[in-house]
């Protein structure tokens, strides 16, 4: 009697552990940027909606995470079922089969989606990834410094325009640079910004051969005019500062100017975190020759591995955490200054988003004029606005990256730096096998 | 004995096998297929890479400069808190945490706090004496890694020194005071010989870890500007991390490890002579 209630309660015990287990759990890597901790944070909402799904997090560093879930794609490994990807990844991978299409239901509203991110994201007409966050660029500046100096800008200005104000504005005895600009190497760093240069100044990275192009006209003029404006105007030691190096020095009132990504427009105007909060103002990013490319695209996603085993429960939580419901929630945790932007029309479309966001008119517009299918001058055989979706670009991006840092370090001249570059962009293209 | 043997050797011939097998495929983790014999192409790639010979001279550099930096300096602050004094203690603990400051984050926090030449520690010294700041990591990237890399195995060094002084013969040194030594004469022919065997460690451990310095590199130069604090691992991460290129990185490896046994032959040499 007594084994047997033993044996009963056992099985029962087991039943219950049977059941618990029977939960999907899905592994997610994502990046540790503000909006995906806050997505992280929002996961018991998830798993209330969906009692039979439970969410497991890997939250690890930009760089981190590119490797970490690269290496495990390709060597279809398995770890994860959800994955945290950028739209350079999203073309290459989903050429290669290593992601599932979006399977997306009429909740969803796919066609709200911003048609830039959505394309960018997109293989053969399918999504591939859902757009969890997207940004362009644009211009910052201090519309206090701009008073004072005289200077105006029109809706787009010109990279001249902006030089001419950097010379007005600058004043480095008061501690106040003319213009800061990215000049830290790597692809995801100054390149970002200096592709968007040369875009405009009627430049591509390759011509339909795959012939790299870095010691055309277009190339020279853009470089000699980054350095030398910056050489001009710009903080010491510019060729270490990134994005956060940047944002530091506009948020403590170092910069009068500044080029770089949308989603800074949200912390420069912060009071917590700026001090120049109240006086900055938007415009969009200059352009040269040609108003192609002139601003970059980005976008991080959440893709679908081919290699998982629940790609159901996957798409639930992608199309949940995309989903215009998610930025309501979000906004009803938050406040609607906090809410994750670009990716849809219907979140610029609300009147309170709108008011907590006093750049959503500029990033908006930034992003609906980035076209990732068509951003230069001459035709390109590329996707990428401030990149080249191709797997051979992160390590060119990096070594050219190095070299326009010398250039504006001043221990290289730029003619110097850009016949390396394109040395080295050839070396690394014949090795991949795209010439003989 | 032979099952502990086993397992070790398995322990070291996996990897290098399988480092060596990779360095000589055409094997990019971005590119699916299979894996054709690529003969010396990896090595020929990575070694006709412009920015290989810079590299292999950093590498060399930065390794040689932080040993002689932190075994110097690690000796004179050994000698300095060996003595007993008051808040002797607290000193110690204050010399030796700079080791347990993640390698990230102390690139970080020299980086930005430190050597900003526009609102760094530093940059406020020069302008409290009217000179203009150094721009560190633009015209001294390299020197600005090494003292970075320092700073941070200087408290190794000084603890194996420090203990290493505490078993030295107090009565020898009594003696030789007494016999009218002089300091520099009881530092040299007394404490120096007594700190061979711990320098000789210090090198040693320290140049394993040193030859494998690349976060530091990756936080706060890029390697850059151009190649000018790029080294050997520096550029295998690169090709292996970036490019995803699993047979040059492999080819590199190979070629580091080359490196690390002549540099740890000459070093051998060197410190055996002046032991025993």
């Amino acid at each position: 009697m007594k084994l047997s209630a033993t044996l009963t309660t056992l099985a029962a015990a087991m039943i219950v552990a049977g059941t618990a287990h029977a939960a999907t759990e899905l592994v997610i890597a994502t990046v540790n940027n503000g909006h995906m901790i806050e997505m992280e944070k929002l996961t018991p909402f998830f798993e209330k909606a969906y009692p039979d799904i439970k969410l497991k997090w890997v939250t690890l560093e930009e760089n981190t995470l590119r490797q970490r879930v690269t290496t495990d794609i390709a060597t279809h490994g398995g770890q994860f079922d959800v994955m945290t990807i950028g739209s350079y990844e999203v073309p290459i991978w989903a050429k290669r089969k290593w992601i599932l299409p979006i399977k997306t239901d009429a909740a969803y509203d796919v066609n709200d989606l911003l048609p830039p991110i959505r394309s960018a994201l997109s293989y053969d007409g399918k999504l591939f990834a859902a757009p969890f966050y997207g940004e362009s660029s644009m211009l910052m500046y201090r519309k206090d410094l701009a008073e004072k100096a005289g200077v105006k800008f029109s809706g787009r200005p010109t990279w001249e325009e902006v030089r001419d104000a950097a010379a007005k504005m600058n004043d480095p005895k008061a501690g106040v640079y003319g213009i800061c600009l990215r000049g830290k190497a790597g692809w995801g760093e100054n390149m970002a910004l200096l592709s968007t240069m040369v875009n405009t100044f009627g430049g591509q990275w390759f011509n339909m051969k795959w012939q790299p192009q870095l010691e055309s006209k277009p190339w020279h003029d853009a470089v000699n005019f980054y350095v030398d404006m910056m050489k001009k105007y710009g903080p010491p030691g510019a060729s270490a500062n990134g994005f956060n190096e940047n944002l530091a020095l506009f948020n403590q009132g170092k910069c009068a100017q500044w080029v770089d990504a949308t989603i800074a427009a949200s912390f420069i105007s912060n009071p917590k975190q700026s001090k120049v909060a109240d006086d900055v103002a938007f415009a969009q990013a200059p352009v040269a020759v040609t108003p192609k490319g002139a601003n970059w695209l980005w976008s991080w996603s959440l893709a679908i591995p081919a290699s998982t085993k629940k790609a159901d429960a996957a798409d639930k939580f992608v199309t949940w955490a995309t989903s215009k419901d998610y930025i309501k929630l979000v906004a009803s945790q938050e406040g609607w200054a906090n809410v994750p932007t670009g990716t849809r029309e219907s979140t610029y479309a609300n009147p309170d988003f709108k008011k907590a966001a006093t750049f959503a008119p500029a990033e908006l517009k930034a992003i609906e004029t980035a076209d990732t299918h068509d951003a230069t001058l001459p035709k390109s055989p590329y996707v990428g606005i401030q990149y080249a979706a191709i797997p051979e670009f992160q390590a060119i991006g990096t070594a050219v990256g190095q070299q326009m840092s010398a250039a504006l370090a001043g221990t290289e001249t730029v003619d110097q730096a850009l016949k390396t570059s394109q040395e080295l962009a050839e070396r690394d293209m014949r090795q991949a096998g795209y010439y003989k | 004995m032979a099952p502990a043997v086993l397992t070790l050797f398995l322990w070291m011939i996996v990897p290098l096998v399988m480092t060596l097998y990779y360095a000589f495929v055409n094997y990019n983790l971005l590119e699916p297929g299979a894996h054709t014999f690529a003969g010396l192409n990896d090595f020929r790639y990575f070694v006709t890479d412009p920015d290989f010979w810079p590299a292999v001279w950093n590498t060399l550099l930065l390794i040689g400069t932080v040993i002689v930096i932190t075994v110097v300096f690690g000796v004179l602050l050994a000698l300095l808190v060996n003595e007993p004094f008051p808040g002797r203690g607290v000193v110690r603990v204050l010399l030796i945490s700079p080791f347990f400051v993640m390698p990230t984050v102390n690139a970080l926090l020299w980086k930005n706090m430190m050597m900003n030449p526009i609102y760094g520690v530093l940059a406020d010294v020069w302008r409290a004496f009217g000179a203009t700041p150094v721009d560190w990591m633009t015209n001294w990237p390299l020197l600005s890694v090494i003292i970075i890399v320092a700073w941070q195995w200087l408290p190794f060094a000084c603890l194996i020194f420090i203990t290493s002084l505490q078993s030295l013969d107090r009565e020898q040194m009594e003696a030789a005071r007494m016999d009218g030594a002089s300091a520099p004469q009881r530092f040299f022919y007394l404490t120096l010989p007594h700190l061979g065997r711990p320098m000789s460690v210090v090198i040693m451990i320290e140049m394993i870890f040193l030859l494998s310095v690349y976060a530091e590199i990756a936080i706060t130069t890029s390697g850059g500007p151009g190649n000018a604090s790029t080294n050997i691992t520096y550029m295998i991460y690169k090709q292996a991390l970036l490019g995803f290129n699993v047979g040059v990185a492999s080819a590199g490896a190979v070629f580091a490890v080359i490196l690390a046994n002549i540099v740890a032959v000459f070093l051998v040499r060197i410190i055996g002579k002046n032991l025993d």
